[in-house]
């Protein structure tokens, strides 16, 4: 079989892989959309596309004086977007430094931080919650959003590992040219780490969008809640007689999430480091 | 000779901020002074009752009481709160000590510095010293701070909460009060056949499913995009978005409509199995099935995001490295097997080891798919695809059995940040962290 032959072969069956697996990953998403647009309630329907199709479910979520839609998405929106700020800032700069200072206490603040993840979560939301409460931060965002900031430093060994594998000589090179640690993280770090940066400004916007746990605990009226709440709250009193209305839900809360990811995710995957060091 | 240090240092231990008043630092001693006495306006009236509340836990009960011919409901002693605030304050007092030892040994070494013929350093040139040599220290104080109070101070409470008779039906504030009772919920959970019974059924599912869901996702996305990112695979960008839309999906949704389509009568999964002549499974309502049923959603949930992560450490692997092995004639399968899997997994192995911890304590993925079912007659509080973390979210929420919640949460966090410890301590990204220079 020539080099040519088994590249072919080779492509054709990534190609059937990727085919495959594209199916698997999309069909959830396409069938809650095409349930969205279906006339009726019920869950159950003889076809995948829908015969005829309609817009009836996103106006009622709207327009049903029982549902607070458009508050809940200015909520979430609100709370997500400061939450991924601060996070990205914080993880940062806390992985960096941890990654390219050596420093006394360095490797049991590393140990301590990696068992400190192992703790499970709401275990803790009785003394966070009581702790809200001294402070009087109950029912109110900035609690949510210090909460989710002050988390996210625990999920940062992805950044430390990424700083990790960035040369020393860049950095070194820039002190040695009279460059303050400021400059050289800005500078340098920053530009370089915008794949890493994108990754954790994602994640930290997905967690705090999708959490519902501790939102549910925090947020008490309404008005305050956020979508996951509120779906939440959809999901329990309303999902099995109105399947369709859970899913145009389903499709305002994805639709966000989903463009962003499509619009930054080059950044995820540029390579940036190419040739940043040489020799 | 030591005038200066010796006279600063115990001025600073008399009051802080006065060593640097007398090494002639004005703005750094104005601010500890006001640091000092905004500690002393704050502890003062709360300490006593910091210290009270913990170690009391309370001594009224809420109860009626007779003012007069009216009986009046008179709030009594929160057990709880109490144990809290006190907490708070221990720990403010803790930073605040800290902060004043550091005030106590700065001025010792300014009181040197002009022993030693030096001028004392001006506030400017302080604030650069600390940005520069100081840089990581500074830039870790917050988050540190954040972890302190959000993390390791409501961990503390839960271990505390574990020693107490924090249980319903007899022992919920504000109506009642805790006692601390030693080691006896330990006690209850290892002799107690019930709660052993299933403390080992629910572990061993745990440790199982988490094996499983680990090497599933972080294989199957290693293999998705190690199949983007080949030469010759065209519209890389278009499988990245399709792939990635899994991951797009809150998990809140994308979960709950899962367990639409595994619906064992209406789902669309089953129709189509109808459609190709088989019969339909019990998706969530059979414990193997259902067992089945989250491996599989999770891989749909998990892969993606392992996908992400690993495209993001290809792009970071030097092309150079690939150049040289070009002019070595190295083949494809060379160059994968000796650049890119050792590169990978030098990245990933930390976050292997924390995708372990977090399938453990997995808590979306069961929770709004099976929420713990089918039911297991044997079980206490539990059901057949429960996971610890699962189990004692029914605990604390449903049956308010925070005592043994906590007792159980420590055993298992026990186990497994020795395993990580270990694992971490033995990995290459630890031992050989500084391999790329």
């Amino acid at each position: 079989m020539g080099r040519k032959t088994a590249n072919f072969v080779r492509l054709t069956l990534s190609y059937l892989v990727l085919i495959a697996i594209a199916v698997c990953a999309v069909y959830p998403a396409l069938w809650v959309v095409l349930s969205s647009l279906r006339p009726g309630t019920s869950l159950f329907s003889t076809t995948l596309i829908p015969e005829s199709i309609t817009f009836v479910h996103y106006k009622e979520l709207f327009t049903n004086p029982s549902f607070r839609f458009g508050v809940w998405y200015v909520n979430t929106l609100k709370i997500a977007t400061l939450t991924m700020i601060f996070s990205t800032i914080l993880v940062t700069l806390s992985m960096y430094a941890l990654s390219r200072f050596r420093f006394r206490g360095r490797q049991m603040t590393l140990t301590i931080m990696l068992v400190l993840g192992m703790f499970p979560g709401f275990m803790s939301m009785i003394a966070i919650f009581i702790f809200l409460l001294q402070l009087n931060l109950l029912d109110t965002h900035a609690a949510l959003i210090i909460v989710y900031s002050a988390g996210a430093v625990l999920g940062g060994f992805v950044v430390k590992g990424f700083y990790d594998t960035i040369p020393r000589s860049l950095d070194e090179a820039a002190r040695i040219d009279g460059a303050t640690h400021l400059q050289v993280f800005m500078k340098i770090m920053l530009p370089l780490s915008r794949p890493m940066l994108t990754y954790v400004a994602l994640t930290t916007f997905t967690g705090s969008w999708v959490d519902f746990i501790f939102a549910r605990l925090v947020l008490r009226s309404k008005d305050n809640w956020t979508l996951a709440v509120g779906m939440w709250d959809l999901v329990n009193s309303y999902q099995n007689s109105n399947f369709t209305l859970f899913a145009a839900g389903a499709v305002l809360i994805a639709i966000p999430i989903t463009l962003l990811f499509v619009f930054l995710q080059r950044f995820l995957v540029q390579g940036l480091m190419s040739g940043a060091s040489k020799g | 000779m030591n005038r200066h240090r010796s006279t600063a240092a115990i001025l600073s231990l008399l009051v802080m901020g006065l060593g640097q008043l007398y090494n002639r630092q004005i703005i750094k001693g104005l601010i500890m002074l006001a640091v000092e006495a905004a500690a002393l306006m704050y502890f003062i009236p709360n300490i006593g009752r910091a210290v009270w509340g913990i170690v009391t836990l309370g001594e009224k009960t809420q109860g009626l009481e007779k003012i007069g011919k009216i009986s009046v409901r008179v709030e009594g002693d929160h057990s709880i709160f109490l144990l809290i605030s006190g907490l708070i304050t221990i720990f403010l007092l803790v930073i605040f000590i800290i902060i004043y030892v550091m005030n106590i040994r700065d001025a010792y070494r300014n009181g040197k510095q002009r022993d030693e013929g030096a001028l004392p350093a001006s506030f400017r040139k302080t604030v650069s010293y600390v940005l520069d040599r100081n840089f990581p220290h500074l830039m870790l104080t917050l988050p540190v701070l954040g972890v302190l109070f959000l993390t390791i101070m409501p961990i503390i409470f839960m271990v505390m909460l574990a020693f107490t008779n924090y249980a319903s039906p007899d022992h919920i504030p504000p109506a009642k009060l805790v006692d601390w009772v030693g080691f006896q919920t330990f006690a209850n959970l290892l002799t107690l056949k019930t709660w052993s019974h299933t403390f080992i059924g629910v572990f061993t599912w745990t440790i199982i499913w988490a094996v499983i869901a680990t090497v599933t996702t972080y294989f199957g996305g290693l293999l998705v995009a190690l199949l983007i990112e080949q030469k010759g695979i065209r519209f890389k960008k278009l499988w990245r978005t399709l792939f990635i839309i899994p991951y797009a999906i809150p998990q809140l949704i994308s979960l709950l409509v899962m367990r639409n389509l595994f619906n064992g009568q209406f789902g669309p999964i089953n129709q189509y199995l109808g459609y190709f002549g088989m019969g339909k499974l019990p998706w969530l309502t059979d414990p193997f099935w259902a067992k089945v049923t989250v491996i599989v959603v999770n891989m749909w949930v998990g892969i993606p995001v392992s996908m992400v992560l690993i495209l993001g450490v290809l792009t970071a692997i030097p092309k150079d490295l690939y150049e040289a092995a070009d002019v070595d004639g190295a083949s494809g399968i060379q160059k994968f097997r000796i650049i890119t899997i050792p590169f990978v997994l030098f990245s990933t192995a930390p976050i292997l080891i924390t995708q372990f911890a977090g399938n453990i304590n997995n808590f979306n993925v069961i929770f709004l798919l099976t929420n713990g079912d089918p039911v297991k007659g044997d079980y206490q509080f539990a059901g057949s695809t429960d996971l610890l973390v699962t189990w004692l979210y029914k605990l604390t929420l449903n049956n308010s059995q925070y005592n043994m919640a906590s007792a159980i949460g420590i055993i298992i966090f026990a186990i497994v940040a020795t395993f990580s410890i270990i694992n971490y301590r033995r990995s290459r990204s630890f031992k050989e962290e500084d391999m790329i220079q």
